[in-house]
């Protein structure tokens, strides 16, 4: 199970990657193993804004349909349009070509998020 | 409060990396190297699924027929030796207990594989007709199973059956014989619950693992995979099969559900909630289950999920899942009659929208 470091996370298994005012929203690696193939991805339309902690996307796997959940407040600016003709891209990549979406911040920094080291420590080992 | 049982072959899912969780009671595998490729091998090829979690209960006794005729709605008495069919326990509503397989052994021994689910119940309800002239045996955990399955499961058994110089060939569709596998006697059927050619295997506890083994060693130049409940219910659905708790349940007649074919309804003798199934027969059910099939790059439909046609919701979904095979939805849902046919196009409501569908056979994949 790989955490990137330069990465921020949530406990509900989402990854943000912030850069300047944009911040980049996946799944991690733990996530895309327990849910197994994704075989749909439901990704919020660019102006919605949100909450944190709102869930803003759904990721079906062949088995279950899995919230995901705004790590931080903001205002969607992009969704992965790669995903629509291949969501397993979230398995293979899930922290690259299978990012979820892009929103811009509420607040330039994000509170209630874990380091790599602190989310590492709440997965199963 | 309850623990949950161990597969007699969890040495087995533990040595090959199966990710294990909870399902009726039991720990079982739900995939080992992957749903998608487990649903494909089985398609293809073949898998290899525990199955031990299932009940296996025989009656046995001169009065065994008789009192299985008193309460199944497929007439045991149809049976000829060596034969199995698909069969239900009803309530006194026509309501689904459990549905299961009754295989015939012999004229005073019979096998019933039922649901893990509702093992227990329906050793009780078998119980009513307990008398000095059958007696019901096998408690939840007391035997081993497991299901071969696929194209090339007829080749992977054979390889293991010629091992025995006293072995039948092995058996045709719906039958059941003894055999002797790895070194141990075990019952084997041809049935299965994914749509393809395949083989339930029965037998004890100790004997599981190494027949398991036996078999994966077998199949491993005919791409077989060991397989877990994930892909068997992906495989089952695609098949049109029903899932006790979701397609069937107390509240739900077999005749609603679709599976009217299976209730013997020309026999003389009474069964559970034959007075109710008899005029659903006749004159048709208030619901009735139909199948759907979605489209690629549309959210796929689950179960629970409500089902409309125009304005009208008209039923629900009850089994509904991203199929492998078709790359599209694919679903079973319960609905009011007159159902629309064939062609028709319905929606289901999903997170606050409505995503179409067309109304579809319940047999998704052709038959083998």
């Amino acid at each position: 199970m790989t955490t990137p470091n330069d990465l921020l996370y949530a406990k509900t298994h989402e990854w943000l990657r912030l850069d300047q005012d944009s911040a980049t929203v996946g799944i991690t690696d733990h996530a895309q193993k327990e849910l197994s193939d994704v075989v749909y991805v439901e990704l919020p339309k660019p102006g919605r804004k949100i909450a944190a902690g709102e869930v803003i996307a759904t990721v079906e796997s062949v088995k279950a349909a899995s919230d995901i959940y705004a790590p931080v407040g903001g205002e969607v600016k992009e969704a992965n349009p790669a995903l629509s003709s291949d969501p397993g891209l979230v398995n293979r990549e899930p922290y690259g070509q299978g990012w979820l979406f892009r929103l811009k911040p509420d607040q330039p920094k994000p509170t209630g998020l874990l380091s790599p080291s602190d989310y590492a420590t709440t997965l199963p080992h | 409060m309850s623990t949950l049982a161990e597969s007699p072959l969890a040495p087995c899912h533990q040595a090959l990396g199966a990710r294990i969780i909870p399902f009726a009671g039991w720990n079982l595998p739900v995939e080992y190297t992957g749903l998608l490729a487990e649903h494909k091998a089985t398609r293809q090829a073949a898998g290899l699924f525990d199955i031990s979690h299932m009940g296996q209960i025989r009656a046995r006794g001169k009065g065994a027929l008789a009192a299985l005729e008193s309460l199944l709605a497929n007439d045991p008495a149809k049976l000829t030796d060596g034969e199995g069919h698909y069969s239900f326990l009803l309530n006194d509503q026509g309501g689904v207990i459990d549905d299961l397989f009754l295989y015939r052994l012999g004229s005073e021994d019979f096998l019933l594989v039922v649901n893990a689910s509702r093992h227990a119940e329906d050793l009780k309800v078998l119980s009513t007709a307990q008398n000095q002239d059958v007696t019901f045996t096998g408690t939840p955990g007391s035997a081993a199973g497991m299901a071969l399955q696929g194209p090339k499961s007829p080749t992977i058994l054979s390889k293991l059956c010629q091992a025995e110089a006293t072995n039948p060939t092995p058996p045709a569709r719906n039958r059941i014989a003894k055999y002797r596998i790895a070194g141990h006697e075990a019952l084997i059927a041809a049935t299965g619950y994914t749509g393809e050619e395949g083989f339930e295997i029965f037998t004890d506890l100790p004997a599981g693992p190494v027949i398991w083994n036996a078999i994966l060693e077998a199949g491993k130049t005919d791409e077989l995979l060991p397989c877990g409940l994930g892909s068997r219910d992906s495989l089952r659905l695609e098949a049109g099969f029903p899932l006790n708790g979701q397609d069937l349940s107390p509240q739900v007649t077999p005749i609603e559900a679709g599976l009217g074919f299976f209730i013997d309804l020309t026999r003389p003798r009474p069964f559970p909630g034959r007075s109710v199934l008899e005029p659903q027969k006749k004159n048709g059910a208030s619901r009735t289950c139909i199948g759907l099939k979605g489209q690629p790059g549309q959210p796929p439909p689950r179960h629970d999920y409500p089902v409309f046609q125009g304005d009208r919701k008209i039923g629900v979904i009850t089994s509904g899942v991203p199929s492998p095979t078709l790359g599209h939805g694919i679903a079973l849902a319960l609905v009011t009659t007159p159902a629309p046919s064939c062609g028709q196009d319905l929606e289901f409501e999903v997170r606050g929208r409505r995503v179409p569908v067309k109304v579809s056979p319940r047999r998704f994949i052709p038959k083998k």
